[in-house]
């Protein structure tokens, strides 16, 4: 529980990490229903309705307004998103 | 309470005004959304702005828009450029999008008023609006239940009178389900109708945005403008928006019905009773009733908690303290997203990001996502076979009526089980909708669901119309 915590980017607590555990652990038992099926030769389905390769025609549109989108960041600094040192710490 | 298409001659014909009709929904907000929190954010200033305008351009001699003068409700998760957007979650509080929906801008184009953005379980996760990070929803037809979700506010504001009619997003049942528990009618349309475009992405293959109205003719109408293709929703389908109100009075003489003879366990008998009396409707109106088999349906609930979650987790991974949103300081760039993230979230929505991460990671994929991405082509192998022979199925919306608050929230299988008859049609991509059709326990309002095959939503309206025309 606690490497899929750090690989969603989550810092759950022992207690919550506990709990989940169990509740998690308690769902992937009701999910094994489907160990009981055959699905040898089965197309996985991963889109509903069959559109392939949607691109628009290579012309310049109007895109967002750059300072109404950095506005609205926690931190940003001369036309950047500013965020804390990436690399020095351990990860 | 003014339908909507009674406010749209009003408003066109001059009997009304924008004006007088926005004042008379906002009175009732001010009345009474204090006890029910259908609202996150009531725009009552703009709205009387808006109203204003159609009203000048209506005097003026322009010509009404085929929503003109409608109070229509947003939910949270649809982006309102300036005005705020949260998903109900703490993550996004205070954040004002840099853009419009696309269905916010069809809304504004056809003359409707938005009224304010409602409440939903965060990130639209839940299925009693009790997820939500500022509070749940009360159901208005007794506060002490819960108004189902995760569309609750939507739902709860067209029961109210809030809003002649609402949008809400419907990924497993999250608009048909709060219908049917507040006795409204709900759409889910076919997947690539409505475009997805400004819709806060929950699970992209699943995620709908579709209406909330008090009728069948309401919602129809309203369908027609918010559908049709978007160049900016790369998997809305290709084709110009359906036509829905000329066929409402069509009657169903003819049509054949599904009856599903190997429905899921756990329906109240109650809910089980209107839908006998449901088919008995349709059989007296001319329709044949006939059985059909979908013995991949007990299978729904797992694959789509397995591929709801997963595309969940890849979807919230944005939410990173970077671009928008609410930042946990921390000394590094990992420490500041695991910060933020803890901070931000909810415990519903950690658990399906921990599901969905689990269920993606390497050496579960195929014995999880893998798998159910199978299963979801059984499901929607069954319904083709079932739609060579009926023209649409009926089911119950919901197992039960509206559930007391905290009944469920200790249990979340128990709470997942509530959209075992509205999850099917969100994994085939299919239309579905539902229809207040009489009372159960405690004469809460039982809803009929109606389900049809990709873009059969004219044979969906001519049944429901026909079950409205029967209660």
């Amino acid at each position: 529980m606690i490497k899929v915590s750090r690989l969603a980017r989550l810092s759950l607590g022992p207690e919550q990490a506990e709990k989940m555990t169990a509740q998690l652990a308690g769902m992937l038992e009701h999910f094994r229903d489907i160990d009981a099926l055959d699905l040898a030769g089965v197309e996985p389905m991963t889109q509903p309705y069959p559109i392939k390769n949607v691109l628009r025609e290579d012309v310049e549109v109007e895109s967002l307004n750059r300072e109404e989108v950095l506005g609205q960041a926690p931190a940003a600094e001369s036309g950047r998103f500013r965020v804390p040192p990436i690399i020095g710490f351990d990860v | 309470m003014k339908k909507l298409v009674e406010i749209v001659a009003g408003v066109g014909g001059g009997s009304l005004t924008a004006t007088s009709v926005v004042e008379e929904h906002l009175d009732r907000i001010r009345t009474r959304d204090g006890e029910i929190h259908a609202f996150n954010l009531v725009t009552a200033d703009q709205a009387r702005k808006d109203a204003a305008k159609i009203d000048a351009d209506i005097k003026a001699g322009k010509k009404a828009g085929p929503l003109a003068g409608v109070p229509i409700a947003l939910k949270d998760n649809m982006c309102t450029r300036g005005v705020e957007t949260t998903c109900s979650s703490k993550i996004l509080q205070g954040w004002k999008p840099p853009y419009d929906a696309t269905v916010v801008g069809k809304l504004r184009e056809a003359g409707a008023v938005i009224v304010g953005k409602t409440n939903l379980d965060e990130f639209a996760m839940g299925s009693s609006t009790e997820n939500s990070a500022f509070g749940p929803t009360k159901n208005p037809l007794d506060v002490s239940r819960v108004p189902g979700g995760s569309s609750g506010g939507s739902a709860a504001a067209v029961s109210a009178g809030f809003a002649a009619a609402s949008l809400g997003s419907d990924t497993g049942g999250s608009i048909r389900q709060p219908a049917a528990l507040c006795g409204v009618v709900g759409v889910k349309p076919t997947y690539g109708t409505v475009s997805r475009y400004g819709l806060v992405a929950f699970a992209s293959s699943l995620d709908q945005i579709g209406p909330f109205t008090q009728d069948v003719r309401d919602a129809a109408t309203l369908l027609e403008v918010i559908a049709g293709h978007d160049p900016l929703d790369s998997t809305s389908i290709p084709q110009p928006a359906i036509s829905l109100v000329p066929v409402l009075d069509h009657g169903v003489k003819g049509m054949r019905v599904g009856r599903v003879t190997d429905l899921p366990e756990g329906c109240e008998p109650d809910v089980l009773e209107r839908l006998e009396a449901a088919f008995d409707a349709l059989r007296n109106a001319g329709a044949t009733i006939v059985d059909v088999e979908l013995p991949s349906l007990q299978y729904c609930l797992t694959a789509y908690y397995l591929i709801a979650p997963a595309e969940a987790s890849s979807n919230l991974a944005r939410y990173d303290g970077v671009r928008y949103g609410n930042r946990v300081d921390a000394p590094d760039l990992n420490a500041m997203y695991a910060a933020t993230r803890e901070s931000g979230f909810g415990e519903e929505v950690k658990r399906r990001i921990m599901l969905g991460t689990y269920a993606l990671s390497a050496g579960y994929f195929e014995a999880y996502y893998g798998k159910a991405l199978k299963v979801r082509r059984l499901i929607y192998d069954d319904f083709a076979r079932a739609y060579t022979k009926v023209d649409a199925i009926l089911t119950p919306t919901s197992p039960s009526v509206a559930f007391k608050f905290g009944s469920k929230t200790d249990n979340p299988l128990a709470m997942y089980l509530c959209d075992v008859f509205t999850i099917p049609t969100n994994l085939a991509g299919h239309p579905a909708m539902s229809v207040p059709f009489g009372l159960g326990a405690d004469s809460m309002p039982v809803g009929i669901q109606v389900l049809a095959t990709t873009l059969g939503e004219q044979s969906m309206f001519k049944v429901a119309a026909e079950l409205e025309r029967a209660s």
